[in-house]
């Protein structure tokens, strides 16, 4: 019998040894348990991933107990899995496992060492949670808690101010998409009475109208959530500054895992969105436009986990215009391979950073590919991938949605532009980072490049491994056009998600005429990063004064930043200061609450004056009460 | 015979004037005779049950009423006399310190 | 008979009145005398001669005469100038005082009021004993504790007023 829920109690376990035991027992026994526990989770998953494609179904449920049982709202805490829950386990605990034994030599020297695997391995927990449960609430669980852990991870460095701000910023933009899908829970628990996943894609077609105003609501805020969580427009402004936090850090959360529990939840719940083409047609136009605008500001930063940050805001906005117009395995299958570059550039650029003593900016690093050759080449890997080079993994996930994005019946010309353009922009600024750090002039301080030596094997060999993964990790998914194997991501999701209602357009002969058209793209997108970065920057130079304004709102992100604190901070804060503090509390509700002692004190002050000392007026006040008490007793 | 009620509004009407000597007058001492008045009121209205009852517990109670009216009158007028030695008059809003 | 009962409850009021109206005190002292020798001729018609003598003796007789002494003593020309002036509290008053005497003849004219068991001495009982002699065998009988309580009273006033009356010698 299947024991699922193993998986997330072995993270579990070493969150609670390593969070109370690690600083008694020292780093060795942190250095054991937190990898190890994260190994164990892998091979269980393992162990699941075959049961489950073996099972009826395709799927294997767990019901540990009953949450609650109140009237008709019952919610059980059970696992499930099935195709997507079982691949997310794979990428979650596999690339996961990798960056725990890569964080053994990047976290070495760092005081706080068990405190940085606790909440990694709190992280791993909450995430396995999140794509185990087989129902809303229990989704939200792990939801909220990589939402907390991401918090917890960004503060890592918490004396340091920025980081801190980061850290907060990461966690309040997360709470707003939270509000969606808290908003989108309770309505779909109105309208279906239960919080099952199952149970809600098997009878949304038959409760819900397709494009009507309740499906188009829930679905909007489901999208919201996502927004937040997988950093999208408009909610995405929190994932560059969450580069605070230990490279590691990013590898593992940032690129691979927690950004994708927005695509989780919409994948999932596939049937729910088919029925609301408006929300779908939302979600591919802020997926491609993210993408772009994303791509735009790559092109300019110096800081090389920057560059890093908003690729993967635009490849998570590929992959949200791979689910907007219905191409649900194309974008999960664009997740996989995303985690296995994206963790590889971010380790790899964890690696220049751990030899260049924590420096971050590329514009003082150049010629490292000799001192750093095993980082080199597995980061040119990880660019050949996301660049879209043929054969390598992202060429395969990539082009697939390119071409969905082309002939699917919610697709059109408009999505394919944008997507091709952001390819070529994508292309050419990650072979701009392979080139300004490793190629041209040493531009690297002279102190540092005494020092400057390979990364420790514990390091590097996570580093190797995830670079195969990118090469050869496309090999599932070979589109049929080409045809010498067949295309594993579409057998094994088969029936799984919901099929979007139109005919696709587009020939055969179109698809291969755009896929050569990208792949010609990329590799002049590459002579010409090759032609300004590789040998000296002057010509780059010049380019930056033609261009001045677009430089500008490159570099500076398009000032969304200062957009929203002027729109939405400011007025927020004057609004607070003046109307809620300075006139409601104040005045009316410290008013109301002094009220009943203003009263008494009014109403002393005016019976004080009875008592005048007068004693005829007391004998008046005698017969005024005799008569009363004469009138209660006659009456 | 004379009808018990006639005695007792008189009675009744002798008490209120005693009530509006003591609420009205500014002299003292016409204050204290106002509340003899209504003393007086009190006994009148006790001799007359007394008569109607055939019971001399009224007339004993008549009794002690004066004597109390007396005992009373003579303390009072000397607090009077010691209160006029300061304050050189007989106006009773002068009177006024019992206040807070 | 009782045309001698009118008169004297005529001229009782009128004398009350006069002590409420007159503004020189002494005037006022005068009427209230007044109105005790017509409560006395009252007592007399209803049978209780002990009691009118008692009245006159004492209360005219004693009480009022201290008065009256306490008033030439200190009075001199302190004429009450505001003895009937109208204003809010005095309005107040007339009509607190109205209200009362209402509720009191309400209570007295009632025509559900109930006497209790006549008691043990009607008038032939009484002419029979003798009224002085029936007092004082219930005042040293029934009624010695008041008696001798209220003596103790009498004590305690008569030292009382000599104390608080004493000229301090300065």
């Amino acid at each position: 019998m299947s024991q699922i829920w193993l998986v997330p109690a072995f993270p579990l376990l070493g969150f609670l040894l390593n969070g109370f035991f690690g600083k008694f027992f020292g780093k060795r026994f942190v250095t054991i348990i937190a990898p190890a526990a994260v190994g164990f989770a892998f091979l269980q998953s393992l162990i699941l991933f075959f049961e489950m494609r073996a099972a009826d179904g395709h799927r294997l449920v767990e019901t540990l107990y009953t949450w609650m049982a109140t009237g008709a709202f019952q919610v059980d805490v059970a696992f499930q899995v099935d195709q997507l829950s079982g691949l997310y386990l794979l990428i979650i605990t596999g690339v996961g496992f990798l960056i725990h034994v890569y964080s053994i030599g990047y976290m070495g020297e760092e005081a706080g060492y068990y405190r940085y695997f606790a909440y990694l391995n709190l992280f791993i927990f909450f995430m396995l949670v999140l794509v185990l449960g087989d129902s809303f609430l229990l989704m939200f669980v792990g939801w909220e808690g990589v939402g907390l852990c991401s918090y917890l991870l960004i503060g890592y460095y918490f004396e340091k101010h920025s980081a801190a701000e980061a850290s907060k910023k990461a966690f309040l933009f997360n709470r707003v998409g939270d509000f969606g899908v808290l908003s989108a829970v309770m309505l779909i628990f109105i309208t279906f009475g239960t919080l099952n996943f199952n149970m809600v894609n098997a009878e949304a077609a038959s409760r819900l109208e397709a494009g009507g105003i309740l499906v188009t609501v829930i679905t909007l805020f489901l999208f919201l959530g996502a927004t937040g969580k997988s950093a999208q427009i408009p909610l995405y402004v929190w994932l560059p500054d969450a580069m605070e936090g230990p490279t590691p850090v990013s590898a593992l959360i940032h690129a691979a895992t927690m950004v994708t529990a927005g695509l989780y939840m919409i994948a999932r719940l596939s049937h729910l969105f088919v029925l609301a083409p408006f929300t779908m047609n939302m979600i591919a136009v802020i997926g491609a436009a993210t993408a772009l605008l994303a791509a735009t500001i790559a092109l300019t930063q110096t800081d090389i986990k920057r560059v890093l940050a908003y690729s993967t805001v635009s490849q998570l906005g590929y992959m949200f215009l791979a689910l907007g117009v219905g191409a649900f395995s194309a974008g999960i299958f664009h997740v996989m391979t995303h985690a296995f570059f994206k963790a590889l550039l971010f380790l790899g650029s964890g690696s220049v950073i751990y030899a260049m003593h924590h420096e971050q900016d590329m514009m003082r690093m150049g010629a490292l590919r000799r001192k750093l050759p095993v980082t080199y080449f597995t980061m040119l890997m990880g660019t050949l991938a996301i660049a879209g080079i043929p054969f390598f993994s992202g060429f395969f996930s990539k082009d697939e949605i390119l071409w969905k994005a082309f002939s699917s019946p919610l697709g059109g010309g408009g999505f394919w532009l944008v997507g091709f353009v952001t390819a070529g922009l994508t292309s050419f600024y990650m072979f701009r980072l392979i080139y300004l750090t490793f190629h041209g002039e040493s531009r690297v301080d002279a102190h540092i490049a005494e020092h400057l030596h390979e990364s420790p094997a514990v390091m590097t060999v996570p580093l190797v491994i995830l670079a195969v993964l990118s090469v050869f990790g496309g090999f599932f998914g070979v589109p049929h056009i080409l045809n010498f194997l067949p295309n594993g991501i579409e057998l094994y999701f088969e029936g799984f998600f919901a099929q979007v209602p139109g005919t696709s357009h587009g020939s055969a002969a179109a698809e291969v005429g755009l896929m050569i058209a990208s792949v010609l793209l990329a590799i002049i997108a590459w002579s010409l990063a090759r032609r300004y970065y590789a040998t000296s920057l002057e010509a780059v130079a010049i380019l930056r004064e033609r261009f001045q304004l677009a430089y500008r709102l490159s570099l500076h992100k398009w000032y969304v930043d200062e957009i929203y604190n002027a729109v939405i901070v400011v007025p927020a804060k004057l609004f607070s200061t003046f109307i809620l503090w300075k006139l409601i509390d104040q005045n009316i509700i410290d008013r109301l609450v002094m009220l009943p002692g203003n009263v008494a004190r009014g109403i002393g002050s005016g019976l004080r004056l009875t008592q005048n000392g007068m004693m005829q007026s007391y004998t008046l006040i005698f017969s005024l009460g005799a008569m009363l008490i004469l009138g209660f007793v006659l009456l | 015979m004379i009808p018990i009620s006639h005695v007792l509004v008189l009675s009744a009407l002798l008490f209120s004037i005693g009530v509006l000597g003591v609420m009205l007058r500014r002299n003292v001492i016409v204050v204290f005779m106002s509340i003899e008045l209504m003393l007086n009121a009190v006994n009148l209205s006790f001799v007359g049950f007394a008569r109607t009852m055939d019971d001399m517990t009224g007339v004993i109670f008549i009794f002690f009423i004066i004597v109390v009216a007396a005992a009373e009158a003579v303390v009072g007028l000397s607090i009077i006399l010691s209160i006029y030695r300061t304050r050189k008059t007989l106006n009773i809003d002068e009177f006024n310190l019992l206040k807070w | 008979m009782i045309v001698f009962f009118y008169v004297f409850a005529l001229a009782s009021l009128l004398l009350a009145l006069g002590v409420l109206v007159f503004k020189n005190p002494i005037h006022s002292a005068l009427s209230l005398v007044g109105t005790f020798f017509c409560l006395a001729a009252i007592y007399v018609m209803l049978n209780a001669e002990f009691v009118a003598v008692i009245q006159v003796l004492v209360y005219a007789g004693a009480i009022m005469v201290l008065f009256l002494f306490v008033l030439m003593l200190l009075s001199s020309n302190d004429n009450d100038q505001y003895a009937l002036k109208l204003n809010v509290p005095r309005g107040l008053a007339v009509a607190t005082t109205g209200v009362l005497l209402v509720q009191i003849l309400t209570a007295f004219m009632d025509p559900t009021i109930r006497f209790g068991e006549p008691g043990a001495y009607p008038v032939e009982r009484i002419q029979e004993i003798g009224s002085i002699a029936l007092i004082g065998q219930l005042l040293f009988t029934e009624f010695v504790l008041p008696f001798e309580v209220i003596s103790i009273l009498l004590l305690v006033a008569v030292i009382g007023a000599v104390i608080i009356a004493k000229r301090r010698v300065s």
